[in-house]
């Protein structure tokens, strides 16, 4: 297959993206979000879940968790450019939601090819919600290794670094079996479950370890008996939602710094007259462009060109995150003392990127893998 | 079918197949000496007879113009350049040498000339039978353009002028010039006017071009001057204090960044193919050793190769997304970064393959083992004529700044 025209971002995506923006600015301005996540800033405080349900609501009925389920299973149907634009917005207002774990969910069950699979999708398109519970503690995201264990038709163990596991109804699970390992969908207040919330960093998501305690699973729940090969196939979009959303929110950093660098003086001239300002926000935009360049690029790869899905999905990855983590260190500094303290907002995005760099590796991560594929692995 | 030939328009097709048939057919020949990198670094009359003979045939073959109307000497087709272009390109056909012509006077005529000039200059700046440069910059006008002073004064319908310009690429082939000069002292921008100037013929009389020695060792870049040139009011372009927004015209296509799209053709030496592409550090490394290890296997290096690779990426697929207007923030965003970004990708990619050659990097062009023919060191010290030329990296950033992002106006 080869390169679509224009990524395929044609006037239904357009529409779709414009009417996202339009309501995430309506709904969740920066002060507001801040509100919501930021109004304990007690490091000891307990480890809490905050979002807005009745927004998450009006957001299903949007269809958003729709789009890129197939039509056959009650979707839309639409491209991975289209959820990339959508997701793009959600990173752009920080949005405190299920959004990306359940489209991280919908892409894993997407390349399931099974009945159960096709079965839960349908459930996403009606409104259902799900994360991933594929990672051991060593935080070897995606790996093989998982620590969850399927014995006489019950899983063990536990799964970390489990995202947004508090908003959603579901589980995919990474199990280890007799035959390798598998997938199961368990539900998330089925009885022998023990979601551990995580006290993290980042403040417009939640996160947890689970503890598997002899859960029953039934075929029903079987989604697939080769994980490795379905998560290997899903990793490429996993990678690039991630990589939209640091873009939606870099270009948030970016443009608030900005806006700070007008009406800030001092010496008698706005900040952005002083090149040691102006030009690393120059810098800082140029690299926002080239990463979300590479994440649309991705997107169009994964829908139209499988065979190069993974090595555009890795620059993607690896371009964000270095952006991500210049933005946040730029946006604190450019707004001096002010970018120090809790009440600025450009503190809720740094945290949000920092998640955001490591969420399925890292940038030097993702350049060793390219680089494996580029140049072939480092000989013995 | 290539993924370019998918997305033609009917005409575009129909051009593209005949221009696959005529390149197939067409034979340059070999040329006697090696070429440069790039035209702005051609030396001898050997280097440039060849390749004004390539750019000659290819005009008369239509590939050249192509969107220019036919009265200006054109091909009077839509979106075609970009066809020809990917298609001499894909043939490595050598590259265009009359650039200064092709992608800054052209348009600059196109967009302010009269008609009768056009008519008169342009086919002849096509097929490469004139020369063109470029007469911008002077002694105390680099980054600060709109101070230039070499002035003209009106005497009757004439104009005689006196003055000094440099870093003036092909000056010392041209047969013709832009000049942006001062009509007016008392006004910074709005005392510029515009004018094409014959030199060739003018040589000792009026006009002294005096050759500069890059940090390469080439020659290609020169210093003007202009001693009581007299020249008619019928060269110039644009009314009399509009030079300073003609110049826009013309550092927009310079920048890569305007509407007329510059002809332009495959590679320099066969040897310099791929100097300067990120994706040429891959095999580079791999060939390329250290402490008797291979380089490719050096975990540092691989980083970095794979950071140039990104960057290069991105800026390829940037150029893709900027005919996406729904995904871009400003319509000028990315046309605007494209000087900047591709030169600092050029030299950093430079760089690196230096440090990947190692010891055998020292070797210059004129070393018979030298790497790549020497080519590399060669691009990485050519490389800073991009990031100076044309508005300095650091002028760039505060285009970008100020026009893009708004921020207040920098001294």
């Amino acid at each position: 297959m080869t390169q679509a025209k224009n990524f395929a971002f044609g006037e239904d995506e357009k529409l779709l993206r414009d009417t996202a923006r339009k309501f995430l600015q309506d709904n969740l301005p920066t002060d507001k979000l801040h509100q919501l996540v930021a109004s304990d800033p007690d490091p000891y405080r307990e480890s809490l879940s905050l979002w807005d349900k009745n927004l998450w609501q009006q957001i299903v009925e949007l269809g958003w968790t729709t789009v890129i389920v197939p039509e056959a299973d009650g979707g839309m149907g639409m491209s991975l450019v289209a959820l990339c634009a959508l997701v793009e917005e959600t990173g752009r207002v920080s949005l405190p939601s299920p959004f990306i774990a359940t489209s991280c969910a919908s892409l894993v069950l997407r390349e399931c090819h099974s009945p159960a699979a096709g079965h839960w999708l349908g459930e996403i398109a009606g409104g259902s919600t799900a994360t991933l519970a594929c990672t051991p503690k060593n935080g070897s995201w995606l790996a093989a290794d998982c620590d969850v264990e399927l014995v006489d038709g019950k899983l063990s163990g536990s799964a970390w670094f489990v995202q947004d596991a508090r908003k959603v109804d579901n589980l995919i699970v990474q199990a280890k079996t007799s035959k390798g390992t598998a997938l199961y969908k368990v539900s998330t207040h089925c009885e022998g479950l023990n979601i551990v919330a995580d006290a993290i960093i980042d403040l417009t998501r939640d996160q947890a370890h689970i503890h598997f305690n002899n859960v029953p699973v039934g075929d029903a729940q079987r989604l697939s008996d080769d994980a490795r090969a379905v998560l290997e196939r899903a990793e490429p979009g996993l990678l690039t939602l991630v990589a939209a959303d640091m873009c939606g929110a870099g270009e948030w950093q970016l443009q608030t710094t900005v806006e700070y660098m007008k009406v800030r003086e001092q010496f008698g001239h706005p900040l952005g007259y002083f090149q040691a300002l102006k030009h690393p926000l120059v810098n800082l935009m140029i690299m926002i462009d080239q990463a979300k360049s590479l994440t649309y690029n991705a997107a169009s790869a994964i829908d139209s060109e499988p065979q190069n899905a993974a090595k555009f999905a890795r620059m993607a990855k690896a371009s964000a995150s270095e952006m991500a983590a210049f933005a946040s260190n730029r946006s604190i500094q450019f707004h001096g003392g002010i970018g120090f303290t809790w009440e600025c907002f450009v503190h809720l995005y740094c945290k949000r990127q920092k998640h955001n760099q490591v969420l399925y590796g890292d940038a030097k991560y993702q350049r060793a893998k390219l680089a494996e594929i580029l140049m072939g692995p480092i000989s013995a | 079918m290539s993924q370019q030939a998918k997305k033609d328009t009917p005409e575009q097709a129909e051009f593209r197949a005949y221009c696959r048939d005529w390149l197939s057919q067409h034979d340059e020949g070999t040329p006697s000496v090696r070429l440069p990198q790039s035209a702005i670094e051609i030396m001898h009359s050997e280097q440039l007879s060849f390749l004004r003979k390539w750019q000659s045939e290819a005009y008369e073959a239509g590939l050249i113009g192509c969107d220019y109307p036919i009265a200006e000497g054109g091909g009077g087709r839509k979106d075609c350049q970009m066809v020809a272009n990917q298609e001499m390109a894909r043939a490595g056909k050598p590259f265009l040498p009359n650039i200064l012509g092709l992608g800054m006077a052209a348009p600059t005529m196109h967009f302010h000339a009269q008609a009768a000039l056009k008519e008169r200059l342009l086919p002849g700046l096509f097929s490469c039978k004139d020369v063109w440069c470029q007469g911008f910059s002077e002694p105390g006008a680099g980054s600060d353009l709109a101070n230039v002073q070499t002035f003209a004064e009106r005497k009757g319908d004439k104009w005689i002028i006196n003055g000094h310009k440099v870093w003036t690429s092909l000056a010392h082939f041209a047969d013709w010039m832009i000049l942006l000069l001062r009509t007016d002292k008392s006004s910074k921008y709005d005392g510029l006017s515009y004018f094409v100037v014959p030199i060739k013929s003018a040589l000792g009389k009026g006009v002294t071009v005096r050759p500069l020695i890059k940090i390469t060792g080439e020659t290609g870049f020169n210093e003007v001057f202009f001693d009581n040139l007299e020249i008619g009011d019928d060269y110039r372009l644009d009314e009399i204090g509009k030079g300073w927004q003609v110049a826009q015209t013309t550092l927009l296509h310079e920048r890569g960044a305007g509407p007329m799209l510059t002809p332009s053709s495959g590679r320099g030496s066969a040897k310099s193919s791929a100097i300067g592409d990120a994706y040429a550090l891959i095999n580079l490394a791999k060939n390329a050793t250290r402490d008797g290890e291979s380089a490719a296997d050096d975990p540092l290096l691989r980083d970095q190769i794979m950071q140039m690779i990104i960057r290069q990426e991105g800026s390829k697929q940037g150029a893709r997304r900027a005919k996406v207007e729904g995904l871009c923030e400003h319509p000028m965003r990315i046309p605007l970064q494209a000087k900047l970004v591709m030169s600092e990708i050029r030299q950093d990619t430079s760089a690196l393959a230096i440090d990947i050659l190692g010891a055998q990097s020292t070797l210059y062009i004129n070393d018979e083992n030298a790497p790549a023919g020497g080519e590399w060191p060669l691009a990485y010290m050519n490389s800073y004529g991009i990031t100076i030329a044309a508005g300095a990296s650091e002028i760039q950033r505060n285009i970008l700044g100020e026009r893009i992002l708004g921020m207040a106006k920098s001294k």
